[in-house]
């Protein structure tokens, strides 16, 4: 080809792509709602089960592990918090993955904590996150902190006190364990279900993970029991306000006006509490801070 | 110590054909030969006849069906032997992504020489088959006639006693056709032993001490090339045009082969001096005047013709 | 000892490095790059397990591919395209030839690798964990994978001696798949009742190559030690393979006929 003719064919191409590249786009956004199915609003696992997905990762395993874990994280925080959410497919990710990598703490640890939350926090249910954690230790028996997650769970949502101990206390055990364990054990056993025992488990949960997902989740709890706290003690001098004035007082200015409190009290969102109708402290309604259902009573404030 | 460069008895080569291969057609049928040392040795015959087959046996590239070979004196699986001998294979392809130069170092290194002799070898042949300026272009880049002149180096830089050459000549123009000629006119100049295959007769006859002649397989004649054919003359044959102005008997120019203006005509040895009368009769301008010997050409013509319509042995497999 | 394979190689090696083969290093450098730069995004805590995972099932897929698709062509493209004639008719024996040929893929791949391993290196790096001792499985993951791909090559030579390298490419990653799963095709056996079926898959077990005991990746990735007993018996068992298969070539390749 001549150089002149060879030009023009460069033109035509620098100026031609870019528009073809458009157009073929433009087009591609037409076709979409057309070949959209039923099937591809579900979220489909096309393997579900975790034995073929290893045999099928030809000793690339470890690696397809983290590919999974990956999915798990997203599936769960594209729902966590949505209206009316699915977590269904959340247990056979982490099953995957971890049968996939048995080594893979940080999934056995996010399983723990987010399979048994309920509602909008998760698919509630305990008894998965009990087995996974179990098969953690199964596989990785020197690892405390899932001795300590499989305590949380005994602890928080089976109100199981009694293997809740024993798990912290098999903690204990573990090579590098730290030496809380042993005195949770303790405390579990002897003053199960109390305000501070949950407080100093969430506590220790949160400063024993880098999760993101985790500590803001244990963040939360922190502040929900704080409240919790907050409120009993509340609660506690309105029966003195009660047996001074007759009656339960109508907000904490009042208790204060009458020398019971020494300021307003604020709750961990800087929200003053309030009063019900029948005398006991509440959260402000406009407080980002929640109480969940936990061994004390039902959940309050929760959005 | 054999005198021998090469040595061959009763080679045969037979190849499977057909969908099963259960039929074998044989390439080379009973081969026995001898060229001495020192020898320029053609191999004629035309395509197909087998001259490639039995390189290509003496090369164990191919191994045979029946018969045997020495090469100086050495059985031909004798790995040593091929220190020295050289082979250049019909329609040579070699490592296309490597220069001229790297090429030759290459194979230069098989015969074990150190760097600076290896520098100094690969420049010196270079330059022989005339590729001096070429030494550091890619093969890949080489038209057919470069390639075949940097395979006849790899073939004679390591100074070898015996090289074979498988149509040396193709893919040559004249000027290296004749840079081919002197180079083997050359190594048997330094005692080595050619032994070529061609089917330009011209080459054999002009080169060879002695040819033999292949045909579909089978060694149809071996000798010096005049002994082949035989040197009785048979004829003269007489070139000759009209002269401006004048034109040529009839009786001449219907016998003879028009040419454009020329023609050619073949006249027994007794009527010469007839035909020259009648040519200077009418001033023909004469072109030239030779005895016409039979050539290899003819005898091979001859050859091929009479075995025209017959196949190449069968044998069928019990 | 003769220096003959020694020069093939060197030539073999030459011709990788000119058909460009080298240039899979680009790609693998932006896989790398993409992933320590996408790593923290997606895996908090876990970003060296994430790399590791992903550079070494990359450098060992990288290395399986050119292992195959170089290793057909080897002897097949040699005879193919005629560039053997010239060669065999030098005081070279032709298993001589075939170790070169050998050598050299072999040596093309170690080069690979080793800028692989670099590359690991940097991303582990950039990352921002800190060299430990334990890194040294990460290295032996490495030396398992070049065994592998040792073995491999030599498969691909093998087959590359008498068959097209279409044919040899599926046999010799046939063999492979098989050789990964070679452990559960033995489990199966031994669950059936049935006695032929239990000596055939056992025979297998024993013939085949299994490529699963040179999985490193998982321990190199949790930082685990790896067993220096495990590092010997790899090595011996790879060596002996390997000398298995050249044997087998250089026996077809011997009685071969030239086209």
């Amino acid at each position: 080809m001549s150089r002149p003719s060879q030009n023009r064919v460069l033109w035509i191409a620098i100026a031609g792509v870019p528009m073809l590249f458009a157009s073929i786009a433009a087009l591609q956004a037409r076709i979409d709602p057309l070949t959209r199915t039923p099937a591809q609003e579900r979220e489909e696992l096309i393997l579900r089960s975790p034995s073929t997905v290893k045999k099928m990762s030809l000793g690339y395993d470890s690696l397809l592990a983290d590919i999974y874990w990956t999915r798990a994280v997203q599936y769960y925080g594209s729902r966590v918090g949505t209206d009316d959410p699915k977590f269904d497919l959340l247990w056979p990710l982490l099953d995957i993955t971890t049968t996939l990598d048995p080594k893979l703490i940080i999934a056995y640890r996010f399983g723990a904590i987010f399979l048994a939350e309920s509602g909008r926090g998760g698919p509630g249910r305990a008894d998965l996150a009990v087995e996974l954690v179990e098969r953690g230790i199964a596989a990785n028996p020197d690892e405390w902190r899932l001795y300590s997650d499989l305590g949380f769970l005994y602890y928080w949502w089976l109100r199981d006190y009694t293997d809740s101990a024993a798990a912290y206390l098999a903690g204990s055990n573990a090579p590098d364990s730290p030496p809380w364990l042993k005195i949770m054990a303790a405390r579990v056993a002897q003053k199960g279900g109390s305000l501070e025992t949950s407080a100093m488990i969430w506590s220790e949960l949160y400063s024993s993970t880098e999760d993101p997902n985790i500590r803001a989740r244990a963040r939360e709890m922190l502040r929900g029991l704080k409240a919790q706290q907050d409120e009993t003690h509340l609660n506690e001098i309105a029966d003195e306000y009660e047996k001074r004035f007759g009656r339960y007082p109508a907000s904490t200015q009042e208790m204060r006006d009458a020398g019971l409190l020494g300021g307003i009290p604020l709750d961990p969102a800087g929200f003053p509490y309030v009063f019900g109708s029948d005398g006991k402290s509440r959260l402000n309604p406009q407080s980002t801070v929640v109480i969940p259902a936990s061994p004390e009573g039902p959940p309050e404030n929760s959005k | 110590m054999s005198s021998l460069a090469i040595e061959i008895v009763g080679l045969t080569k037979d190849y499977p054909v057909g969908f099963w291969r259960k039929r074998m057609r044989r390439s080379l049928d009973n081969l026995t030969l001898q060229v001495e040392q020192g020898e320029v040795f053609g191999f004629l015959g035309p395509n197909g006849a087998g001259k490639t087959t039995t390189l290509k046996l003496l090369m164990r590239l191919i191994f045979p069906t029946a018969g045997t070979a020495r090469i100086l004196g050495r059985p031909i699986d004798d790995v040593q032997m091929h220190r020295q001998i050289g082979y250049l294979p019909e329609q040579p392809y070699f490592y296309d992504y490597l220069t001229a130069r790297e090429f030759l170092d290459y194979y230069a290194r098989f015969s074990g020489y150190d760097a600076t002799e290896r520098r100094q070898r690969v420049t010196r042949f270079l330059d022989r088959v005339g590729l001096a300026g070429a030494g550091d272009v890619q093969l890949r880049k080489f038209s057919k006639g470069m390639l075949q002149r940097a395979g006849i180096a790899q073939a004679i830089l390591h100074d070898p006693q015996v090289v074979f050459l498988d149509e040396p000549m193709s893919g040559l123009d004249p000027i290296g056709r004749r840079e081919v000629r002197d180079i083997i006119l050359d190594l048997k100049r330094q005692g080595r032993t050619v032994f070529f295959s061609t089917h330009i007769l011209s080459d054999a006859e002009m080169l060879c001490d002695r040819v033999a002649v292949l045909h579909l397989g089978k060694l149809q004649g071996v000798g010096a090339p005049g002994e082949i054919v035989s040197i009785e003359v048979h004829g003269i044959e007489i070139y000759f045009e009209a002269r401006d102005g004048r034109s040529l008997p009839a009786s001449l120019t219907e016998r003879a082969t028009a040419m454009g203006r020329r023609y050619r005509i073949e006249v027994p040895e007794a009527q010469l001096y007839a035909a020259l009368e009648q040519l200077r009769a009418c001033e023909a301008r004469i072109l030239s005047v030779s005895p016409v010997r039979p050539t290899l050409e003819d005898y091979f013509f001859r050859l091929v013709n009479d075995s025209a319509g017959s196949h190449a042995v069968e044998v069928n497999v019990r | 000892m003769s220096t003959m394979p020694g020069v093939v190689a060197i030539n073999t090696f030459r011709e990788a490095v000119r058909d460009r083969v080298l240039y899979n290093l680009v790609f693998f450098a932006l896989v790398m790059i993409g992933a320590a730069v996408l790593v923290g995004q997606i895996s908090i805590g876990i970003e060296r397990l994430v790399i590791i995972n992903l550079g070494l099932s990359a450098i060992s897929i990288f290395g399986l591919v050119m292992a195959v698709f170089i290793g057909v062509g080897l002897v097949y493209k040699e005879m193919e395209k005629r560039t053997l004639y010239s060669l065999l008719a030098k005081p070279i024996r032709r298993w001589e030839f075939l170790v070169g040929k050998y050598a050299g893929l072999l040596l093309t791949l170690v080069v690979n690798t080793s800028f692989m391993t670099l590359g690991l290196a940097a991303a582990l790096f950039y990352v921002g964990r800190p060299f430990l001792r334990s890194d040294a499985s990460i290295l032996i993951a490495v030396y398992f994978i070049l065994l592998e791909l040792a073995l491999v090559t030599a498969l691909a030579l093998f087959f590359s001696c008498f068959s097209s390298p279409m044919l040899s490419t599926l046999f010799t990653l046939g063999i492979y798949v098989t050789g990964v799963f070679a452990r559960d095709i033995r489990d199966v056996g031994e669950f059936t009742h049935n006695p032929a079926l239990k000596g055939a898959t056992r025979i297998l077990y024993y013939l085949v190559p299994n490529f699963h005991n040179f999985n490193a990746i998982a321990p190199a990735a949790h930082a685990e030690p790896i067993p220096f007993s495990l590092v010997w018996h790899n090595t011996l068992y790879a060596l002996l393979y390997v000398v298995l298969l050249l044997l087998a070539a250089s026996a077809v390749f011997s009685g071969r006929n030239m086209k």
